[in-house]
C-alpha cells in the first residue's frame, strides 16, 4: 500500500474513519516551534546535575561535598542522607507476578548507604547555570567500599553475592503456569520430533531521541502548588505517584508532558530526577530543572529485554506441535520499577505463539542483578516470547526438512471472529493468521527467493542468501480492569475522553491519552469528524496536562486507540443521543423518526428540513430555554471506557538477508511486514508505526546491545557505542495488511504500536540462520554482529568438519 | 568573549563564555529551541544547523569557532508563503512522529539536496547517515527527501 | 555536556598559532574542525586550559599541484577534498576516503590536518597517507620541517609533532592511473572502521591498516611479500603480521586479524581491478 495520494477533507471539511490523513501535529514541529520539556522557558530556574555511582555494587563510606558547595554559582549540594526527609513513601510496583510472592527491595530516588548499579544517583548539585552545576559535580568526592558485582542473571541465581541483604536472596519470584503437566510430559515422551533451544534477549536501551528532562516550578502565584514539566508517557499517573512518594498533595500538583520525543516504554516511569526536582523546588522555593545527557540516559533510564530463554517443542510426525515447555530467567536489574517484575510475565502466555498447542508449561524465575532495572520497552514481553517460539518453530522446520512457511500453516490456530480460549486460558479476541502469511509470502516473492537461494548455494558464493519468516500474535489494548487484576495488575487502566461542544459549534476534546509521536490529535479529531459529522478542523484535541485533561493512566502497550479512542467514540454516541432528543423536540417529531447524516438531523424522508448538530450545540448552550424539560444545557459528554477484553493483533514478517561468510557481515536486503491491527483508523499512521517498530526489532537483531563488563561497568552508554541503526543500515520496507476487526471495542481496532518490533527480530535472525544453514549453523545470538556471526560460523565448522567448505 | 553571528538573517551580538557550544548559544541565549540536543558524541544529528549553507552538528562546534558566520536553523526555513519544500515534503510523507529528530533531519536534508539535487535512494540513505531517528524507521524520511529531488519534480 | 572552561585564542596566522602554543605549553591545544577534540572535552576527558583556534586560517585550505606531488593544506576540510577535481584525477583514493569519513556534517567541519595531528589509529586518513608514503610539513618556533608519514605516528594518540608545532601541509605523491582501494569495515555507516585497509598499487604497492594497533600502521609484511612476487592471496595472509590489534565491543584481536587478511585481499584485488577498469 502506498499513501502518496492523501485526500484532504471533503468539501464540508469532513473526514472519515479509515481515510488516510496527514497529521496536524506536524507543522509546529517542522517550524521548530513545538516545545519539548527542555525547551520550555522558565525564568529564574536553577539547574540540577546528578552525581551517579561509578560502581555497580558498593557501600558508600562517605561523600565529601565541601569543595562543590563553594564552587562558583552553586546554590546547594545534597546527598541521599541530606534528602532522606523529603520522601513520604516508596514508589510501588504496579504489576506483580500473582499469585507468586514477589520479593522486592526498598529503593529511593537517591542512594543513602549503598549503590546497586552504575548510574544510581548519589548526590545532586543545584546551581545558577548548567555549566556551573557540571563544574561543581566534578568536585564531589565519594569514598566507596566496593563489593563484588552480580552482572549475569545466571550468577544471580547462585546467590554467591546477595545484592539486597534484607531479601536474603537475589530471586525475586518464580511464576509457574503448567497446563495439565502430565500432558506436557506425555507429549514430549510421544514426540516424533523435539526441539530444544536457548536464546538470549540481550539488554537493549530504549534510546528515545529525546532523553528525559524535568522542570519543577513552584506556583508563581503562591498557594503552595507546583507545576512539573516532564518528558513522560504518563502525566496523570506520574502526578499520583509523586504525590504518594514526595508528599505534594495530588490536587496541588499539576503535571504537564509537553511534546515528548519518543518513549517506547522508557518514559512509563517515575524516575528519581522527577522526585528530586520536585523535592528541591519545594526545598529551595525556586524552579529546578534537569536534562539528561545521552551518556546518563544509557544508565539512568530503564533497559529493555534482558532474559535467558530455554524453549522446547514437541511435535508429531506431521509437524503438528504437541507441546511447548519454557523456562525463563528474567534479569530485573537492581530493583523493581513500576512494571519490572511483570514484563517476563506479560510475555508468558505468548510462548506458544499463534499456534494451536494442546499442552503448555512455563516457569519464570526473575532475579536481581547489579545493572539498571529493566522494564517496558516496545513490546514488553511479547517480542521476547515471539522470538523464542518463532526461532523454535524454525528449528522444527529444519529438523523435519520442511519449509518454514508450511510448518506454520500446519499449526496456526484456525480462524475465529469472536473469542478463542488459548491453552493458557487467554481469551483471544479475533484472529485469522494464514492470510497474513500468504500475503507476506506473495509480497516477498517467496518462491523466487527460494530459487535464488538455491542458485546462489549452487554457485558456491560466499555471500549467502537467507529468508526468515516470523508469525506472531500479541496482546494490546491494556485496560480491562478485571482481567488486569487477575493477571497481577495493581492498578487499573481504563480510559476517558470528553467532548465539549462550544457555543460556536466548535469542539474541544480532552483525553486521558498521552501521545508522544502517535498522532492522537489527528486521530481523535478524525473520530469526532466521522462520528459527529463536523469539520475536522473544528475539533481541537487537548491532552497530557493534568489541569486540562481527564485522568488517563498512560500511553503504552498500543492501547490508546482501543481505550481512549474507543471512549471517544462512545462519547460521540452520547452527544448524538442528546442532540437527537433536542432535535426531535425542536422538529416536533418522535426521536425514532429522525435520521442523522453528515452532522444533521432530519425527519426520515424530509431531508430538506435538517438541523445541523453544530446549531443544536449553539441552541443547547445559548438558547437553553428551548431545551425540553429536564435536559441539561450544553451538548457535552464524557465516557470512561473499561473494555471487556484486550485486543490481540497478529501478522507475519519476512526478512531477506545476505551474509558475508568471510567477514560475518549481515546485510538486510528486503523486509516485508503484513500486520493485522483490526480496523485501521488512519493507514498513514499505521504504516508509520510499523516502519519504526521494524527498525527497533532489526536493531535488536543486528546492532543493539547494552554491554557491560564483568564488574558491571557500562560499555555502550553513548550513541557512538550503542548502535541505533541509521537510514544507511536499513532498506525501504514492503508493507501489507489484513483486517480482522476486534470485538473488544466499538472501533474494532487492535493497536499497532508494537507489532513492527515484535515480528522483526525473529524474522531477521531466522533469515541469518537460514542463510548459514549449509555451513551447519543452527543458531545465532543477538545482536548478530559481524564478529558474532563469524565466530558462529567458525564454531559450526569446528563441530561439523564435513559441512560444506567454502571460500579460501 | 564577544560573538557576532547572523542567525536566520538577523544579526546578533552577545558576550559569551568561550566554552559555549553553538547549540547552547542558539537554544539558551537566542531562545531558538527548535534545534535539539540528542547525544554527547556527534552521533545523532538532532542539533544539525546550516553554517554558511552547510550542515554542521552544532553540539560539536564552539560558538566562538563560527564567529561572524551566517547560520540557518529550523526556525529560519519557512517563508511567508509557508513551509519550505523539504518541510512540506516531510509533512506530505508522514516523515515525522515524535518530532525530536525532525529539525536536524530536515536541516541535513536541505544540505544534502544542495549538494546532490537529484539523489538516488542510496544517496539519501548515505547522506542522512549522521542523523538518527527512533520513530519512523527512516522509510518515510527517505521518501520525503527523494520527493524533493529533481527527478521527482519532472 | 559542557566542557571545562578554557581561554580561547583565535589565531590569524600560523606564526600566531605557534607563538600561542609556545607561550602556553602543554596546557594549550590547537583547535581545527574540532571533531576529534570537542567530544573529548565535552566528556571532560580532555580539559586544555587554552584553545588556539586555527580554523580561520583559510590560506591553509588548498589542494595544489606541485609537479610530482599534490600538496594539501592542513586545514582543508574533508568535504573540499571529496569534491576536489585535482584529487579525483591524481589521487582519487584521497577524495574517495574523505567522502567516507564520519557523516556529511562531520565532513563539513573536519580537516585532514586535524585528523592526522590527532593520530588516531581508528581514523581513515592516516592510513591513506601512510599507504601513499606522504610527507607532513610542520611549523614550529624553530621554523619548518618535513616528517615522512612513516615516522609521524609514534604511539597512542601521539605524533612526531612537538607541543609547539603545527601541522601545515600534507604532500602526497601523485598516483594518477594507479590501482587503489579503500576497504572500510564497520557496522554502521557513521562509525569508525573496525578495520580499514588502504591499498595503492603504482609500480610499488603501499598497504596500510586502520585500527590494527595503537597507531595507524603499514602492512609491511604484505608489501614485502608482494614486492618479492607473492600472489595477492598469499600476501594477504600476512596482513596481521606484527600487529597488536585492540579489543572492543565490535572486535577482539583474533577477529581483527582475520578481518585484516580478508580486507587486504579484497583491497589488493580491487586495486588490481581498478587498474584495468580505470574507474
Amino acid at each position: 500500500m502506498t499513501t502518496t495520494e492523501i485526500p484532504a477533507a471533503d468539501g464540508k471539511g469532513l473526514v472519515k474513519i479509515g481515510q488516510p490523513l496527514l497529521r496536524r501535529e506536524d507543522e509546529p514541529i517542522l517550524r521548530g516551534e513545538a516545545r519539548f520539556t527542555d525547551d520550555v522557558p522558565i525564568p529564574g530556574a536553577l539547574y540540577m546535575e546528578v552525581l551517579r555511582s561509578s560502581h555497580a555494587h558498593a557501600r558508600i563510606r562517605s561523600i565529601d561535598t565541601d569543595a562543590a558547595r563553594t564552587s562558583p554559582g552553586v546554590v546547594a549540594v545534597y546527598t541521599g542522607a541530606d534528602l532522606a526527609g523529603e520522601w513520604v513513601g516508596q514508589i510501588p510496583v504496579l504489576i506483580a507476578p500473582d499469585p507468586a510472592p514477589l520479593l522486592a527491595p526498598r529503593w529511593g530516588p537517591i542512594a543513602t548507604d549503598k549503590v546497586n548499579y552504575v548510574g544510581e544517583p548519589v548526590a545532586v548539585v543545584v546551581a545558577e547555570t548548567r555549566a556551573r552545576a557540571a563544574d561543581a559535580l566534578e568536585a564531589i568526592v565519594v569514598d566507596y567500599d566496593v563489593l563484588p558485582a552480580v552482572v549475569s542473571p545466571e550468577d544471580a541465581c547462585t546467590d554467591r553475592v546477595v545484592i539486597h541483604d534484607e531479601l536474603g536472596t537475589n530471586k525475586a519470584y518464580t511464576w509457574e503456569v503448567v497446563i495439565t503437566p502430565e500432558s506436557v510430559d506425555a507429549a514430549f515422551a510421544d514426540a516424533a520430533y523435539t526441539v530444544k533451544q536457548r536464546h538470549i534477549q540481550q539488554r537493549c536501551l530504549p534510546a528515545p531521541m529525546e532523553t528525559r528532562a524535568v522542570c519543577a516550578v513552584p506556583d508563581p502565584m503562591g498557594g503552595g502548588g507546583f507545576t512539573l514539566y516532564s518528558s513522560t508517557q504518563m502525566a496523570h499517573l506520574l502526578r499520583t505517584l509523586l504525590a504518594m512518594t514526595v508528599g505534594v498533595p495530588e490536587q496541588k500538583l499539576r503535571v504537564i508532558a509537553p511534546n515528548v520525543g519518543g518513549g517506547f516504554g522508557s518514559k512509563l516511569q517515575t524516575y528519581p530526577e522527577e522526585s528530586l526536582c520536585l523535592a528541591l523546588a519545594r526545598r529551595l522555593k525556586r524552579p529546578v530543572r534537569w536534562v539528561e545527557d545521552r551518556s546518563e540516559c544509557g544508565v539512568a533510564m530503564i533497559h529493555g529485554r534482558g532474559q535467558v530463554q530455554d524453549i522446547e517443542l514437541a511435535a508429531d510426525s506431521d509437524g503438528k506441535i504437541t507441546a511447548v515447555r519454557v523456562h525463563l530467567l528474567g534479569d530485573l536489574g537492581a530493583h523493581c520499577k513500576l512494571f519490572t517484575p511483570g514484563i517476563p510475565v506479560i510475555g508468558g502466555p505468548f510462548y506458544h505463539g499463534c499456534y494451536d498447542v494442546p499442552a503448555f508449561a512455563i516457569t519464570i524465575t526473575s532475579v536481581y542483578t547489579n545493572l539498571p532495572p529493566t522494564d517496558a520497552y516496545r513490546g514488553a514481553g511479547r517480542p521476547e516470547a515471539t522470538y523464542a517460539i518463532e526461532r523454535a518453530v524454525d528449528g522444527l522446520a529444519a529438523e523435519m526438512n520442511m519449509d518454514p512457511a508450511e510448518i506454520r500453516r500446519r499449526n496456526f490456530i484456525p480462524p475465529f471472529e469472536n473469542g478463542h480460549q488459548t491453552v493458557c486460558m487467554v481469551p483471544f479476541d479475533s484472529g485469522n493468521y494464514e492470510p497474513a502469511l500468504d500475503q507476506a509470502l506473495e509480497l516477498a516473492g517467496y518462491e523466487q527467493l527460494r530459487k535464488e537461494q538455491a542458485d546462489r548455494r549452487a554457485s558456491g558464493s560466499t555471500k549467502h542468501l537467507g529468508v526468515g519468516i516470523a508469525s506472531y500474535v500479541e496482546v494490546c489494548g491494556y485496560a480491562p480492569s478485571r482481567m488486569m487484576a487477575a493477571g497481577g495488575g495493581k492498578f487499573s487502566l481504563w480510559g476517558t475522553s470528553v467532548v465539549r461542544f462550544l457555543p460556536t459549534g466548535k469542539i474541544v476534546v480532552t483525553t486521558g491519552s498521552h501521545p508522544h509521536g502517535q498522532g492522537h490529535e489527528t486521530s481523535w479529531a478524525q473520530i469526532v469528524s466521522d462520528r459527529l459529522g463536523v469539520p475536522y478542523e473544528d475539533v481541537e484535541v487537548l491532552h497530557s496536562d493534568t489541569a486540562i485533561a481527564p485522568y488517563g493512566v498512560l500511553t503504552g502497550g498500543s492501547r490508546s486507540l482501543s481505550v481512549e479512542g474507543a471512549a471517544l467514540s462512545v462519547t460521540c454516541d452520547k452527544v448524538i443521543a442528546k442532540a437527537k432528543t433536542l432535535a426531535a423536540h425542536l422538529l416536533e417529531a418522535a426521536e425514532g423518526d429522525l435520521e442523522f447524516n453528515d452532522g444533521s438531523f432530519n425527519v426520515k424522508g424530509t431531508p430538506s428540513r435538517a438541523l445541523p448538530i453544530t446549531g443544536l450545540a449553539h441552541t443547547a448552550a445559548f438558547d437553553a430555554h428551548l431545551l425540553p424539560e429536564g435536559m441539561e444545557p450544553n451538548l457535552s459528554a464524557e465516557t470512561t471506557w473499561d473494555p471487556p477484553n484486550f485486543t490481540f493483533p497478529f501478522g507475519t514478517h519476512i526478512a531477506v538477508v545476505e551474509v558475508d561468510e568471510e567477514t560475518g557481515a549481515v546485510a538486510l536486503v528486503k523486509f516485508v511486514a503484513v500486520d493485522d491491527c483490526g480496523n485501521q483508523l488512519n493507514p498513514v499512521i499505521v504504516e508509520g508505526q510499523v516502519h519504526g517498530g521494524l527498525v527497533q526489532g532489526i536493531g535488536q537483531a543486528l546492532f543493539e546491545l547494552a554491554a557491560y563488563d564483568d564488574d558491571g561497568n557500562p560499555l555502550s552508554p553513548t550513541l557512538a557505542d550503542y548502535l541505533v541503526p541509521s537510514a544507511a543500515e536499513v532498506p525501504s520496507f514492503t508493507l501489507g495488511s489484513t483486517v480482522t476487526p476486534s470485538p473488544s471495542n466499538p472501533l474494532g481496532t487492535k493497536g499497532v504500536g508494537e507489532s513492527g518490533a515484535i515480528g522483526s527480530a525473529p524474522a531477521v535472525i531466522n533469515a541469518v540462520v537460514d542463510a548459514l544453514a549449509p555451513l551447519g549453523v543452527t543458531n545465532v545470538i543477538m545482536p548478530a554482529s559481524p564478529m558474532t556471526v563469524w565466530r558462529t560460523i567458525q564454531a559450526a565448522r569446528a563441530a561439523a568438519p564435513n559441512a560444506k567448505e567454502n571460500g579460501r | 568573549m564577544k560573538l557576532e553571528l547572523t542567525v536566520n538573517d538577523t544579526p546578533h551580538v552577545a558576550e559569551i563564555e568561550p566554552r559555549t557550544l553553538l547549540v547552547h548559544y542558539l537554544r539558551d541565549v537566542l531562545g531558538l529551541t527548535g534545534t535539539k540536543i540528542g547525544c554527547d558524541t556527534s552521533s545523532c544529528g538532532t542539533c544539525t544547523v546550516l553554517v554558511d549553507g552547510e550542515s554542521v552538528k552544532s553540539c560539536t562546534v564552539f560558538a566562538a569557532q563560527v564567529n561572524g558566520a551566517a547560520l540557518t536553523t529550523i526556525e529560519g526555513l519557512a517563508g511567508d508563503d509557508g513551509l519550505n519544500r523539504v518541510q512540506q515534503a516531510f509533512h506530505d510523507n508522514h516523515a515525522l512522529q515524535c518530532g525530536y529528530c525532525t529539525a536536524g533531519m530536515v536541516m541535513a536534508a536541505v544540505s544534502l539536496l544542495e549538494e546532490q539535487p537529484d539523489p538516488t535512494e542510496a544517496d539519501v540513505r548515505g547522506g542522512l547517515e549522521g542523523n538518527l531517528c527512533r520513530c519512523t524507521g527512516y522509510h518515510n524520511i527517505v521518501k520525503a527527501v527523494l520527493s524533493c529531488g529533481r527527478a521527482a519534480e519532472r | 555536556m559542557i566542557s571545562a572552561a578554557f581561554d580561547y585564542v583565535s589565531a590569524r596566522s600560523v606564526d600566531e598559532a605557534v607563538s600561542a602554543l609556545t607561550e602556553h605549553g602543554d596546557d594549550a591545544k590547537l583547535l581545527a574542525g574540532g571533531h576529534s577534540l570537542i567530544p573529548l572535552m565535552k566528556l571532560r576527558l580532555a580539559s586544555p586550559s587554552v584553545l588556539v583556534d586555527v580554523g580561520r586560517l583559510r590560506d591553509l585550505s588548498y589542494v595544489r599541484d606541485t609537479g610530482d606531488e599534490i600538496a594539501i593544506g592542513a586545514l582543508t576540510r574533508y568535504r573540499d577534498l571529496e569534491i576536489n577535481d585535482r584529487l579525483q584525477a591524481d589521487l582519487p583514493i584521497v577524495a574517495h576516503v574523505a567522502g567516507l569519513i564520519g557523516d556529511p556534517q562531520v565532513r563539513h567541519r573536519g580537516t585532514i590536518g586535524g585528523s592526522l595531528a590527532h593520530g588516531d589509529a581508528a581514523s581513515d586518513m592516516p592510513a591513506v597517507v601512510l599507504a601513499l608514503d606522504g610527507t607532513l610539513v610542520a611549523r614550529g618556533p624553530r621554523g619548518e620541517r618535513t616528517i615522512p608519514a612513516a615516522e609521524f605516528f609514534c604511539g597512542f594518540l601521539e605524533t612526531a609533532l612537538a607541543p609547539d608545532e603545527m601541522l601545515t601541509e600534507i604532500r602526497l605523491p601523485k598516483a594518477t592511473g594507479a590501482g587503489w582501494s579503500y576497504q572500510k569495515f564497520r557496522r554502521r555507516a557513521l562509525d569508525w572502521a573496525i578495520v580499514g585497509v588502504a591499498a595503492v598499487r603504482n609500480g610499488r604497492t603501499g598497504v596500510a591498516l586502520v585500527n590494527m594497533g595503537s597507531t595507524p600502521i603499514r602492512a609491511s609484511a604484505v608489501e614485502r611479500a608482494l614486492a618479492s612476487g607473492s600472489s595477492i592471496a598469499d600476501a594477504a595472509r600476512l596482513a596481521a603480521d606484527g600487529t597488536e590489534p585492540p579489543s572492543d565491543l565490535n572486535a577482539d584481536p583474533e577477529y581483527r586479524r582475520h578481518l585484516a587478511e580478508v580486507l587486504v585481499r579484497r583491497a589488493l584485488e580491487e586495486a588490481d581491478g581498478a587498474v584495468t577498469a580505470q574507474r
